[in-house]
């Protein structure tokens, strides 16, 4: 699962690091560091972590990680 | 025909071509299909790599803590497209409507977008820039094979650059316990973007977590030992730093050679285009059929006297993306301006800075909140008697009323007392940007008007 985070909008309330601290972590007083590929396991904590974020800065795969561009070649 | 088939046939089964694989063609691309395009879709990509994240490359990366591959950006949708990955757009024909490519091929297009962004600045001399050991910092495979070099752990680490990128490496190379030292030809770090005032506080940040910080000071050689190994740095103050790696951290050049003698507006400093993302040609007139978003645009801002902007912003290139893409399939009265405020982060040494507005445009600058020793403030820039940026160290909470303030042109110096303002901190000073006839790092944003000197209209490539 691939994620990314707008660090515009984020200001750093940490709803994500406490309820998927696999992939979200705070570095420093408010700036974060995430895995921005989570495994398959961590797929229900990182929606409520998503669901949670009060600027709603987290994008999540919507759909499965496409085939089409590796095999896109010529 | 009226206009209206004509933009229906286009929406149906027109041909829409993307140059340029990464955040901002993504983001078009998608946008394309969300609003309703179900036509081809060409995305074209020098790199092999699938569109990826770049921010991550010089922190969780080079921290050990994210894998270089593992940057892929994710989908909010499918995309339907053909992929041209690993293969660069040579040339564009305009009157044909055709993008020519290296391997020969060429891509006909009913609307073209051009995302094709910056590179990093090499080392400028080639023999030592080829030195083993020697990198730059700006794609995945440079973040990998740089991230790989850390993990030997080197004796010493030196970065040519404190702008942005240069600081972020040095502030990861310390979290991993490398020894580092940072060379920057201006007197401070970050000052092209942020000025001294603020630039003496990202200085004090580095000594104090261990860098061994060079100002005022250039690289006048890089040595190789006799295996072409990098071994040590000549300095302009005579001094030399043995050092067995080198991150070149010099800016970046934005990607329009491939545009050369195409006819488009296309230049060292970006392609210029209107609000609305439409490429100008090389006589100032307004195409109709070729866009550009993200860091290759220039684009005119209302809110900055319409001067034109480059920004190499996350968050500008997502934001153009989308207007050049909604543009692209709408009816003139139906087209959006982009006037995203400027905005920019970085985290190094453990404290978030974030910045809105433009900051390098300010004469002055006032501490509103917190204070400068205690590096947790926010720093409000003047320009003519009215906001124009913020700066904010570990204080991005109130970044958003700032924006209001540039966005509603509020006066300068803020005529209302701030929350947690720090005594003293209470009258606006010079906000100690270099002189900008003195070559130094360049700003993250930069600010060029049409040169009045420009009437040939031949393309001048870049250096």
């Amino acid at each position: 699962m691939r994620l990314v985070v707008d660090l515009n909008r984020c200001q750093g309330y940490a709803q994500c690091a406490f309820l998927a601290p696999d992939v979200f972590a705070m570095h420093g007083e408010e700036a974060l560091l995430y895995r921005p590929e989570a495994d398959e396991a961590q797929r229900g904590r990182l929606a409520q972590a998503a669901a949670a974020c009060p600027v709603q800065a987290i994008v999540v795969d919507a759909v499965d990680a496409p085939a089409e561009a590796a095999s896109g070649e010529r | 025909m009226n206009g209206d088939g004509a933009l229906d046939r286009l929406r149906r089964e027109g041909r829409i071509v993307v140059v340029g694989a990464s955040l901002a063609g993504l983001r078009a691309a998608e946008t394309l299909r969300e609003k309703g395009f179900t036509g081809s879709l060409t995305m074209i990509g020098d790199e092999p790599h699938e569109p990826y994240d770049r921010p991550p490359l010089s922190k969780q990366v080079l921290l050990g803590a994210a894998t270089a591959d593992g940057t892929a950006l994710p989908r909010r949708r499918a995309l339907d497209a053909t992929w041209r990955l690993g293969v660069r757009a040579t040339g564009l024909d305009m009157a044909a409507r055709r993008v020519r490519l290296a391997d020969g091929d060429e891509v006909p297009y009913d609307r073209l977008l051009i995302a094709t962004g910056v590179r990093a600045r090499p080392w400028p001399r080639e023999e030592e820039a080829g030195l083993d050991g020697v990198f730059v910092l700006r794609t995945l495979d440079d973040a990998a094979a740089l991230g790989r070099r850390l993990a030997e752990g080197p004796r010493r680490v030196f970065v040519i650059g404190a702008g942005f990128t240069g600081s972020e490496i040095a502030s990861a190379c310390r979290e991993r316990g490398l020894a580092v030292t940072v060379a920057e030809r201006g007197a401070a770090p970050l000052v092209g973007a942020l000025g001294g005032v603020v630039g003496a506080v990202a200085a004090e940040l580095q000594r104090e977590h261990g860098v061994d910080l060079r100002c005022g000071v250039m690289v006048t050689a890089l040595e190789g030992d006799a295996s072409g190994r990098v071994r040590a740095a000549h300095l302009s103050d005579g001094s030399t730093v043995e050092t067995d790696v080198v991150v070149v951290s010099l800016g970046a050049t934005r990607n329009t050679e491939w545009l050369a003698g195409s006819g488009l507006g296309a230049g060292p400093r970006g392609i210029a285009c209107d609000a609305g993302c439409r490429a100008f040609d090389i006589r100032g007139i307004v195409t109709d059929d070729i866009y550009v978003a993200g860091d290759v645009a220039r684009s005119p801002h209302p809110l900055f006297g319409y001067q034109f902007l480059s920004l190499e912003h996350w968050g500008n290139a997502v934001c153009q993306a989308e207007i050049a893409a909604h543009n692209m399939l709408s009816e003139s009265a139906d087209r959006l301006p982009h006037m995203w405020v400027p905005a920019f982060w970085s985290a190094q040494f453990g404290v978030n800075i974030k910045s809105v507005g433009v900051p390098s445009m300010g004469t002055e600058i006032l501490v509103s909140q917190g204070s400068l020793m205690d590096r947790r403030f926010v720093g409000v820039y003047g320009y003519q008697g009215r906001v124009i940026g913020a700066v904010a160290f570990d204080h991005a909470r109130w970044l958003p009323f700032y924006q209001e303030l540039i966005e509603t042109t509020a006066p300068f110096p803020p005529a209302f007392p701030m929350v947690g303002r720090s005594p003293g901190g209470q009258r606006p000073v010079d906000a100690d940007f270099p002189d900008p006839s003195v070559p130094t790092h360049g700003p993250t944003v930069t600010l060029s008007g049409y040169s009045p000197a420009d009437r040939r209209m031949t393309f001048t490539p870049a250096h």
